[in-house]
């Protein structure tokens, strides 16, 4: 079951209300995981809303595997959500959650309780009948939330960010158990997150918006490697931003330092991202841009340095533990090939 | 198309119904028998005929409409449902709706009630007397077949729980608050012989009666709308001040005598209106301790010097500043303290801090309190009739415009009024106030701050300002209890249990016990028809919290602009609404207890609102969302989801309801009879005798009645909480 908005719009109130989602066109192919990133407040939940059925648009159409739901209520559209707040109805034990989908719709009890067991055992947590939701841990009661929106078996599973009320190394657990349950089920899942480091761990495909429009859509790679504007770039991982120019011969300069471009760009002046982890620094002069280091983080893993450079102040990664670079240090920086990319000004 | 709102067979079960109400039930309301006695007639006498029977035997040929929208209604259930069976539906049912309702309004009890009706159409046989149970219930069946054609034409985002629930509320509201409340004042312009008459409402609401300023030219005394605003200015303005300090004292002192201002913030709603007043008379009134204190010592002559705007605006001012404190006290448990501690780091001493950063944050508060305390002043009935004497409110006049010798409708309509637009101007500028400069500083995030301790100053002057007037006003509510158990306030101080023995005797007669005391007939009406009310003020209360906070649909701005508007009408304005229009068909309810079960309900409708609407800002909405997503309907949902998680709220809702249809007095003064005679209206007729003695003694029986049952009832809830607590590990 595949998903598609095509010119979705929404606004918040009548006529002249300024809109919130301006003209949204994607589309989640059958059994894939679509992550929705974007700042906060940039439309991505009301777009989760929009296909969830909890919010009608103002414009546009929402198909369901090629259906057209877009004026159909949320129960008659197969499909779940996880929320936010995981929504556990706190006067239910984690049982009577899980089966409630069933009860309303009508499966005797004997069955809705065999279901209910089999999706409670699908993620781990065969056994935790009678506790109510407040009695769990927040994993747990993130785990009774699926399992109450897997009890219905949708096709379609929609997760507004469902990890963040939890800390960080369950954040890293849950999202592989949500990516592995969604290939073993063959869901179709589109995701709401803020995180861009969640959206590439989990994605097929990342759809980054910014105010209530796509900025871009594509595979995590693609939109790492390749932004197409500087709100990608900088939206994700933290590239910094460059006056450029391009030359005749089609080479690309920054300061001192040029190089061919993978792809073909128009000559002019351009706008270069580059990513911290991108520089290689050199303690003696082998051609390249020299710098003083001003600020300089250790981290374990990586050093974080900010270099004072005739292009500005360059952030940089360096991701070996030798040679450990202090304040006010001479050294030259060059670029490697990966984590530069060119943009129209 | 149409959203699985309701369960499929619910527009089946109200069709039914509204047939059934048509064959089985009486159609008008007997006139001289039970319900359960007309039931023998349905089939039978035109008194208490069902609807099909009137139509066929009783010459009342205009109800074939409501047989006819019925039918029709039947036939279009059959079709699969969509959007042209949903308008035919929807109209179908309006159809109904409204020729019922017409013909109600056009044909009285006489035949035709407009005389150019009756030169069109002819004479007619016979006329018709106020809608009963079968005629209500239809009209019930075809507003709800109605809600549910709208629904399926899509309105509502074809929900037609949430459609018909609207629908309802909106009916409810017109036909019950904005109906009789446009009704009877229009009156004011109706001269004596019932015609319109602009000179009519100017005489009655212009003149010197009125808005005369004779008092401050040295005249004797000046107009009705001037006092009124006059004392309600005096009574926000000192309220608000009092409220304030006591409210600081309470938060920021060092923390003695909370649990007595806890009691004391719970008074006013247990007690009576009047009560003060009759506490106060006891003191100052002319056999009063003052007094007799005066006489005994300076040898001056007792009068009657209490009675009066100083009078009235002393027992405003006892009853009211509760009101004024319990909104401060929100107010300033809601002032974040790191804000205050973020000026003590800025090196602003307590007393800069007090007031550069605690006061400011504090206006919009102040301004709310004193809004709330002018228009609890306005609408004031109880301590105006106790203690007024000769200063006269608009309330109060309107009471004697009424129920005096003089019967001047119009006279009361105008100033009715008047004393509305008073109301709803200064409600609005309080909504416009709220919506604007609300300060609230509590966010979601922990705040670990240490609220500011008051500077010296100020916490010398709530003490020396907030302390006497806590003792003050035990004493008042001391000396109400002891004024009940002496025999003659006054004159003879012995102890006696006479007065509440006249009140509430038991004898053992030759059949078992006799209930001979003169109160009890009151006591158990009372708490027979608020026991009634509570719960249909709860449920639509709680309906119209859920309607307004967690459901959208086109015109919702109209909906709550209007359920806030209607609250906002004085009690003494709906009570003189409802006795001048439910006089006559189709609503002819005066004399009957069901009115006054119905102002109760209207009357007391913010407080279950106002529970309700607390309640779902703490339910977070997404619960409603992921039962929706798990395929529940709307119904549904608020069954097995909503109400379970509002059972404290309804509890609140049930008991403050019931408690203030217990103590009410302004609204229903209007609507009792002999037979429906009502605790409070029995207080106020022994005062109005003199007999402050059985008052008295019946004031205490009901405060420690009313308390006993909040006591039950708040005992019950925390039960419950700490239960769950309990559970887990």
């Amino acid at each position: 079951m595949s998903i598609e908005l095509r010119g979705v719009t929404k606004r918040y109130g009548h006529g002249n209300a300024p809109l919130v989602v301006h003209g949204i066109d994607f589309t989640v192919p059958a059994g894939t995981l679509a992550t929705i990133l974007g700042p906060s407040g940039c439309g991505k939940t009301t777009v989760l809303r929009m296909i969830a059925g909890l919010e009608a648009p103002s414009g546009g159409r929402v198909l369901i595997d090629g259906r057209d739901v877009t004026l159909l209520s949320p129960a008659e559209r197969n499909v779940s959500m996880v929320f936010q707040s995981y929504a556990l109805f706190p006067h239910m034990s984690v049982l009577d959650n899980v089966r409630y989908g069933l009860d309303v719709s009508g499966v005797a009890s004997a069955e809705a309780v065999r279901r209910a067991h089999a999706a409670m055992d699908g993620v781990g947590l065969a056994g935790f009948d009678a506790r109510l939701p407040s009695e769990l841990s927040g994993g747990q009661q993130q785990r009774v939330a699926l399992a109450r929106a897997l009890v219905l078996e949708p096709r379609v599973l929609l997760f507004d960010e469902p990890l963040s009320n939890l800390d960080a190394r369950l954040r890293r657990s849950m999202r592989e158990e949500i990516r592995a349950l969604q290939r073993r089920l063959g869901l179709t899942v589109a995701y709401v997150t803020h995180d861009q480091s969640e959206a590439l761990a989990v994605s097929d495909q990342i759809i980054v918006m910014d105010a209530g429009r796509i900025a871009q859509q594509g595979a995590p790679q693609t939109l790492y490697e390749q932004p197409a504007s500087e709100f990608v770039a900088r939206f994700m991982g933290e590239a910094m931003l460059f006056d450029g120019q391009v030359l005749a011969d089609g080479r690309v300069q920054l300061g001192p330092l040029s190089w061919q471009p993978r792809r073909a760009v128009p000559v002019g002046a351009v706008r270069i991202a580059v990513r911290p982890e991108a520089w290689r620094l050199a303690s003696h002069d082998e051609g390249g841009l020299p710098g003083l280091v001003s600020k300089s983080a250790y981290l374990g893993a990586t050093q974080e340095l900010t270099i004072e450079t005739a292009v500005g102040a360059v952030f940089v990664a360096w991701p070996k533990p030798e040679p450990v670079w202090t304040i006010g240090q001479a050294l030259w920086l060059r670029l490697s090939g990966h984590g530069v990319s060119v943009l129209p000004r | 198309m149409a959203r699985l709102g309701a369960p499929a067979h619910a527009p089946l079960a109200w069709w039914l119904l509204g047939l059934t109400a048509f064959v089985l039930l009486p159609w008008y309301l007997p006139q001289d028998a039970t319900l359960w006695r007309s039931m023998g007639g349905v089939f039978g006498s035109a008194d208490s005929g069902a609807g099909l029977t009137q139509a066929l035997r009783h010459g009342k040929p205009w109800l074939w409409m409501a047989a006819g929208a019925l039918l029709a209604a039947g036939l279009l259930l059959q079709m699969p449902s969509g959007r042209a069976q949903g308008r035919a539906l929807a109209a179908v049912a309006a159809f109904g709706l409204l020729g019922v309702l017409l013909a109600g309004f056009a044909i009285g009890a006489k035949g035709w009630s407009f005389a150019p009706l009756e030169r069109a159409f002819g004479a007619l046989g016979g006329g018709q007397a106020g809608l009963g149970l079968g005629g209500a219930t239809t009209l019930l069946a075809l507003l709800m077949l109605l809600g549910i054609g709208v629904a399926r034409i899509g309105a509502f985002r074809g929900d037609a729980f949430v459609a018909c629930a609207v629908l309802l509320c909106a009916a409810l509201l017109l036909l019950f608050v904005v109906l009789p409340v446009l009704q009877a004042l229009s009156a004011a312009w109706l001269d004596d012989g019932g015609a319109a008459s602009m000179a009519a409402w100017l005489e009655r609401s212009a003149g010197e009666r009125v808005w005369g300023l004779g008092c401050l030219a040295g005249g004797v005394r000046c107009g009705v709308a001037w006092n009124t605003c006059f004392l309600a200015l005096l009574t926000a303005f000192g309220t608000t001040v009092l409220g304030t300090l006591i409210a600081l004292m309470a938060e920021r002192g060092n923390g003695r005598g909370k649990r007595a201002l806890q009691v004391l913030a719970l008074l006013p709603i247990i007690t009576p209106p009047f009560v003060v007043g009759l506490g106060l008379i006891l003191l100052f009134g002319r056999a009063g301790l003052a007094n007799q204190a005066l006489e005994w010592t300076l040898g001056v002559t007792p009068s009657r010097w209490f009675y009066g705007l100083f009078g009235v605006w002393l027992a405003q001012m006892f009853a009211f500043t509760p009101i004024a404190f319990m909104i401060m006290r929100g107010v300033v448990q809601g002032i974040s303290p790191s804000l205050e501690e973020a000026a003590q780091t800025l090196r602003a001493d307590r007393m800069a801090t007090f007031r550069t950063v605690t006061l400011p944050l504090l206006k919009p508060g102040l301004a709310n309190a004193f809004l709330v305390g002018f228009i609890e002043s306005m609408a004031d009935f109880g301590n105006p009739i106790v203690v007024g004497g000769q200063y006269s409110v608009l309330s109060t006049d309107i009471f004697f415009a009424i129920v005096g010798a003089q019967f001047d409708q119009g006279r009361a309509a105008a100033l009715a009024l008047i004393l509305t637009a008073f109301a709803l101007a200064v409600f609005v500028i309080q909504q416009r106030l709220l919506g604007r400069a609300s300060y609230t500083t509590v966010s979601g995030k922990g705040d670990s701050g240490v609220p500011m301790p008051l500077p010296v100053a100020v916490k010398r002057l709530c003490q020396a300002i907030a302390l006497p007037w806590l003792v003050f006003t035990l004493v008042i509510y001391v000396f109400a209890f002891i004024g009940g158990f002496v025999r003659t306030w006054g004159r003879d101080f012995t102890p006696t249990l006479a007065h509440l023995m006249t009140a509430f005797d038991l004898q053992r007669g030759e059949h078992g016990l006799v209930w001979a005391g003169t109160a009890w007939n009151s006591l158990f009406t009372t708490v027979k028809l608020a026991a009634l009310a509570a719960p249909l003020t709860a449920a639509i209360g709680l309906l119209m919290a859920w309607l307004l906070a967690r459901t959208q649909f086109v015109g919702q701005r109209v909906f709550e602009f209007g359920a806030l508007l209607a609250f906002a009408i004085p009690g003494t304005v709906l009570g003189v609404s409802y006795v001048l229009a439910f006089n006559v068909p189709p609503f002819e309810l005066t004399g009957t207890a069901l009115i006054i079960v119905l102002c109760f309900v209207f009357r007391n409708l913010p407080v279950g609102v106002r529970a309700g609407a607390a309640a779902f800002k703490q339910i977070d909405r997404s619960l409603d969302e992921a039962s929706t997503m798990l395929h529940a309907g709307t119904a549904t949902t608020l069954r097995r989801v909503v109400l379970p998680l509002l059972k404290p709220a309804l509890a609140a809702a049930l008991v403050y309801s019931f408690v203030r249809a217990m103590t009410t007095v302004s609204a229903v003064i209007f609507l009792v009879t002999a037979e429906n005679e009502l605790a409070t209206t029995y207080i106020i007729g022994r005062v109005g005798n003199g007999d402050y003695g059985v008052a008295l003694a019946y004031c205490s029986v009901l405060i420690v009645a009313m308390a006993l049952a909040i006591a039950l009832i708040q005992w019950l809830v925390g039960e419950r909480q700490l239960g769950r607590r309990k559970d887990a590990p």
